[in-house]
């Protein structure tokens, strides 16, 4: 840590910080939420003011899965990648053939990659849903004898998969990653990487309910001010908690500007497939289990990238290894 | 003396396997004598239904289903003791009324939800109804009876497997059905399934 903060006192700062904006975000919605305004506008105040809750829920089950530790953060974002592709899986049409392909996702998937997760092999749980999956899924499916629109059937497990349980899992990875080196650890990282992803949506909803604007095809509740300021104060937010990382002040920029352009991308890709799907959005409704994929799209997309984008900067893959033997591949 | 109840961790299961969320579209939760009439698509239906209803209403609300299912394997026994299940002979012998356990329940005060279909189909919209709903309007005139619609369970739990799959699954529950002794015993059964069919028309 640096500024000569301590490790506690950067968690309780950063806790005191995410209740104030979270406390600040509800007072808002309440304002807003007693005032005259059309149909659009409302639906994007109760998008915010769901937001909001669902904050207040995250914050309560971030701070008890720090304070659990590794195993707690693997259990919690285990239970996303579930309730994830519970949502995902019930929008796809499916056969009652495909039974044995949803039991692998679902009973054997998620366990697995997790375990490999929490136990850092880094290697396995990157191939594990990617090779053996896309290979295994569509055997199990082959095996029962049904061929009536088979792609498109397995096409949308692997997806769902993929999406839902390999991108997520990646959060909890950056957690296993060895900072000591650098003076830092994983579970801080993985903090900071929450935290701008988090407040990048939260700032994008607030922002798109309070500013209006012209809204988006492809992710009609946001508006392009709202993925503006929204993202711009994000990004700020990155850039001022650099002393939470081990990042000099201009890769915390740029890390804070992956984080947040990602995420929105992953609005934009979720809203596509959900309208592609038939299914209408449930972001501004209470949670009745529908309305998931929506409010964890940012996670899906940026999370990944944030882990890739990690390794390399960090050079915690051997990249000197790796160019030395496909120099001896190549015989020079 | 604390004793061990079976179906907290069978509601938790359900609920995260499932969901079973309820959607009160046509009325609210109330502690109104009621029947609860829904579609039949798989063996979670029972447990699915019971769980999506208010805990307080749960103890007084009884599903009627078949004896010769949940009379084998002790969990089955086990379960239906504790969800308070009235158990109807689904082979008709001469002259007893099946009817009977049923009118029992009601006459006790007790709500029920049952399956008019009598059997599970495993497809999205509910098929004929059986004539036990008709019968029970007439004889309990001041009994509430709330179309239900059990949302995508087919697709959880396909004929002849153990483990339910993961989905998301809404309860919704519609609009009292009027009650009307001159209705004739096709047009009511018909009206009845139509309510059920509106329901899963809404999404």
């Amino acid at each position: 840590m640096r500024l000569g903060i301590t490790l506690q006192q950067g968690y309780i700062i950063l806790f005191t910080a995410l209740v104030l904006l979270i406390g600040a975000a509800t007072v808002y919605g309440l304002w807003a939420a007693g005032r005259q305004v059309g149909a659009a506008r409302r639906r994007r105040i109760d998008i915010a003011n769901s937001r909001v809750r669902i904050g207040w829920w995250m914050i309560a089950a971030f701070c008890s899965a720090w304070w659990g530790g590794l195993p707690a953060i693997t259990v919690l974002f285990a239970l996303c990648s579930f309730f994830l592709l519970r949502e995902f899986l019930s929008l796809t049409p499916i056969k009652h053939t495909d039974y044995w392909v949803l039991v692998l996702a679902f009973y054997v998937t998620i366990p697995v990659q997790y375990l490999l997760v929490y136990f850092g092999q880094q290697a396995l749980f990157t191939l594990l849903i990617p090779v053996y999956l896309t290979l295994g899924l569509p055997v199990v499916s082959a095996l029962s004898r049904d061929t009536d629109r088979f792609l498109e059937r397995i096409a949308k497990v692997q997806f769902g998969v993929m999406l839902c349980v390999f991108c997520v899992s990646h959060a909890p990875a950056i957690a296993t990653l060895d900072f000591t080196r650098y003076n830092s650890s994983g579970p801080l990282m993985l903090l900071y990487y929450m935290t701008v992803i988090f407040c990048a949506d939260l700032f994008t909803v607030l922002a798109s309910s309070a500013f209006g604007g012209p809204a988006l095809r492809m992710a009609p509740n946001k508006t392009l001010w709202g993925f503006l300021l929204g993202g711009g104060s994000a990004f700020l937010v990155g850039l001022a908690l650099y002393w939470l990382t081990p990042f000099r002040l201009w890769q915390a920029a740029l890390y804070s500007f992956l984080i947040v352009v990602a995420g929105a991308m992953g609005d934009f890709v979720i809203q596509s497939i959900k309208m592609s799907l038939g299914s209408r959005s449930y972001e501004g409704d209470l949670y009745i289990g529908r309305g998931t994929l929506e409010r964890y799209a940012p996670l899906i997309f940026s999370a990944p990238v944030f882990y890739h984008t990690t390794l390399i900067f960090f050079k915690l893959v051997d990249f000197d290894q790796i160019i030395d033997q496909s120099r001896t591949f190549l015989g020079q | 003396m604390f004793e061990f109840s079976l179906m907290m961790p069978v509601t938790w299961i359900t609920r995260l396997i499932v969901g079973a969320y309820p959607q009160w579209i046509g009325c609210q939760p109330a502690h109104k004598q009621r029947i609860y009439f829904a579609n039949h698509t798989s063996h979670l239906d029972t447990v699915v239904l019971w769980a999506s209803l208010p805990r307080v209403l749960r103890g007084r609300t009884r599903p009627v289903a078949a004896r010769d299912y949940w009379s084998h394997g002790l969990f089955r026994v086990r379960l239906a003791k504790e969800l308070n299940v009235v158990l109807v002979d689904r082979r008709r012998e001469a002259h007893s009324n099946p009817l009977g356990p049923l009118e029992d329940a009601l006459r006790a005060g007790d709500s029920l939800i049952i399956f008019p279909e009598g059997t599970r189909r495993p497809q999205p919209l509910p098929s004929e109804f059986k004539s036990g709903l008709w019968r029970l309007m007439r004889e309990f005139p001041d009994v509430e009876l709330i179309p239900v619609y059990i949302e995508n369970l087919h697709r959880a739990m396909p004929k002849g497997v153990l483990i339910p799959v993961p989905t998301v699954c809404s309860v919704r529950f519609g609009t009292p059905l009027a009650h009307d002794p001159a209705d004739l015993k096709e047009d009511f059964l018909a009206r009845a399934r139509q309510a059920v069919i509106d329901l899963a028309e809404l999404s």
